[in-house]
């Protein structure tokens, strides 16, 4: 019949209109400024800089590859290179940004900073409330501004950071075993030199009749690769 | 006691009028009523938008203006405050006079119309013997100031807007008054205030209202939708429609003019649901005999208001319609069935008391409807779409 589709439509509304008073699902506004959806594990809206432990220029991961400054499509990273050197997160000794600044109003959340840096020192913030009265030097964040500690990205992007600092963690590891494997070998080679050497007294000893083994042959002396890198 | 309350403001536009010589008095009683129906039906609109901004929000899972006093109830405090202090644009080619006079010859038309509505037992402005007639006139008058905001504009939107503004408004002027006419028909009167004694009577504590008789209810079920129509409310809002023609005839009003254009449409809506709630829901009259001693002025606003919010309710349900719809319907549906129901009514009127009646009456009526519906409204099937590209 005419106007049933009508009626229908009606209901409809008129339940959404009741509804809304009673149920959350007919009423799905959140009143932003007071109230929050948090933010999803997987959003991104800029970069910022990590560092481990407490102190944010000490800790600081980014080494001044500068490889995120030549990859940002709109050109929105400047770096500036140390004099001096740093120890990083394994205790090498490092290079550091003396100047890292980005231009709020230029980044376009791309990530593809984030995605090129070897260090892991640049990762994307959920934060979005960006806005200054200040169109200048507001929007141009310097290191200090832009440095979050490793807590905090573990808060924004828990799964990402845990796979992160498991990855730091083997290379730390590795770099650690590598040290202590140099360490042991050339422990290991000067023990070795001193048995050889022992020995082949012996066997000369043993045997005066058998051509004596050149010396330096017999007992290498310690090889300048062992000390370590 | 009761009996003041009813009267409370005829008695206090009496106790006013009283300082004056009593040459002035009937000419200042005149004046308070218009600034009664000046200050009453603009705060009525100033209601009516935070209901609809608030209803409309609930309707589509949302809360609406909540934030301008508690539960965005200013809202339209800073609404006007936000239109009488922007910048008021006049195009360079535009007409400026006409520009100027367009949204006020609205606004002062849809108040003329207040004049002969009667918002409460002795309470009218003008007791005018053809008081429908004169609202109808009035009613009618808004098309030409449409017309002259569309054509002033000197924009291409405006006067397309402008263009349907009236083909629509005329094509439903007819059904509008010829379901009135039944009402005419049957009171005997064009008087309102005469339509409105004629339903306040009562048998078994239930009112004589005309809503409640076959022709009464559809009727009101044609005039509903021919009202609608005239108000240029959704879904009959091509004439703005937003998605096509910016706000088709008043894009080129900005600031106040705008606003009262605004004030004009919802005058026009307040003022076209007192006239439906004249005619067909007893005016000022009480739903049951019982409550006879609430004012009657009480009744006439709340069925006002009720009518306004089933308006909201379906601007917030259905689309917007297509032209060819628009005037379909018009002259392919409701206007037979308004021509039909003229006839129903005088075989009512002629077939004296009794239950036959109602019976033959309301099956004529329904059997129209159905096979109207079936047949008039039939959705026409169009074959695939074939395309001819140009040469």
């Amino acid at each position: 019949m005419l106007g049933e589709g009508i009626l229908k439509g009606l209901t409809e509304t008129a339940r959404n209109f009741a509804g809304s008073f009673v149920s959350a699902e007919r009423l799905t506004t959140v009143q932003y400024p007071e109230q929050r959806i948090p933010t999803a594990e997987n959003a991104r809206v800029f970069p910022f800089l990590v560092y481990d432990g407490t102190d944010w220029e000490a800790g600081m991961r980014c080494v001044a590859c500068q490889i995120c400054e030549k990859e940002c499509p709109p050109k929105c990273i400047y770096i500036e290179k140390s004099k001096d050197k740093k120890p990083d997160f394994v205790g090498k000794m490092q290079i550091y940004p003396a100047k890292f600044d980005i231009d709020v109003s230029v980044c376009m959340s791309c990530q593809i900073c984030v995605e090129v840096c070897p260090f892991e020192a640049i990762k994307m913030d959920t934060e979005f409330e960006l806005s200054t009265t200040d169109r200048f030097g507001g929007l141009l964040y310097d290191r200090k501004q832009l440095s979050r500690s490793n807590e905090y990205y573990h808060k924004i992007h828990p799964t990402e950071a845990a796979e992160v600092d498991a990855r730091l963690a083997e290379e730390k590891a590795k770099a650690e075993a590598k040290v202590k494997a140099a360490a042991e070998a050339a422990a290991a080679k000067a023990a070795a030199g001193l048995s050889v050497s022992a020995k082949s007294t012996a066997v000369s000893a043993a045997s005066p009749a058998a051509p004596v083994a050149n010396p330096a042959e017999a007992a290498p002396a310690p090889k300048p690769d062992g000390g370590g890198e | 006691m009761f009996e003041k309350a009813d009267q409370v403001f005829l008695l206090l536009r009496d106790w006013l009028v009283g300082f004056l010589p009593p040459g002035w008095r009937s000419a200042a009683g005149v004046v308070l009523g218009v600034i009664g129906i000046i200050a009453v039906f603009p705060g009525l609109f100033a209601i009516t938008t935070v209901l609809e901004r608030k209803g409309l929000g609930r309707m589509q899972n949302r809360l609406g203006p909540n934030r301008v006093g508690p539960f965005g109830i200013l809202q339209p405090i800073a609404d006007a405050i936000k239109s009488l202090t922007k910048e008021d644009i006049v195009p360079l080619n535009a007409d400026a006079v006409v520009h100027f006079l367009a949204p006020v010859f609205l606004v002062v038309v849809v108040f003329m119309g207040f004049a002969v509505l009667p918002v409460g037992r002795n309470m009218v402005l003008v007791n005018m013997d053809s008081g429908l007639l004169f609202y109808f006139a009035m009613g009618a008058s808004t098309e030409v100031s449409i017309f002259m905001a569309g054509w002033s504009s000197r924009n291409k939107y405006s006067l397309l807007g402008a263009m349907r503004a009236v083909a629509q408004m005329i094509s439903y002027e007819v059904p509008l008054l010829l379901s009135s006419v039944v009402i005419v028909m049957m009171t005997g009167s064009l008087s309102l205030v005469k339509i409105v004694e004629a339903q306040n009577q009562y048998s078994w504590g239930l009112p004589h209202w005309y809503i409640f008789t076959p022709w009464g209810c559809a009727a009101f079920v044609m005039y509903a939708v021919a009202a609608t129509a005239e108000t240029n409310r959704s879904p009959f809002d091509l004439p703005e429609g937003e998605s096509e023609l910016v706000a088709g005839y008043f894009t080129e009003y900005s600031g106040f003019k705008f606003a009262l254009f605004f004030l004009g449409e919802y005058l026009a809506m307040l003022s076209i649901s007192g006239l439906g709630t004249t005619l067909f829901l007893g005016g000022w009259s009480a739903p049951l005999a019982v409550l006879n001693w609430v004012p009657s002025w009480i009744w006439f606003f709340s069925k006002v208001m009720l009518s306004i919010s089933v308006l909201i309710w379906v601007r917030g349900t259905l689309p917007r319609l297509r032209q060819d719809q628009l005037m379909n319907f018009a002259w392919k549906f409701v206007l037979p069935m308004t021509l039909l129901n003229l006839m129903v009514a005088a075989l009512w009127r002629f077939m004296g008391d009794g239950w036959a009646r109602w019976v033959i009456c309301s099956a004529i009526l329904l059997l129209v409807y159905v096979g109207a519906g079936r047949v008039g409204m039939r959705r026409e099937h169009f074959g695939p779409r074939t395309y001819r590209y140009a040469e």
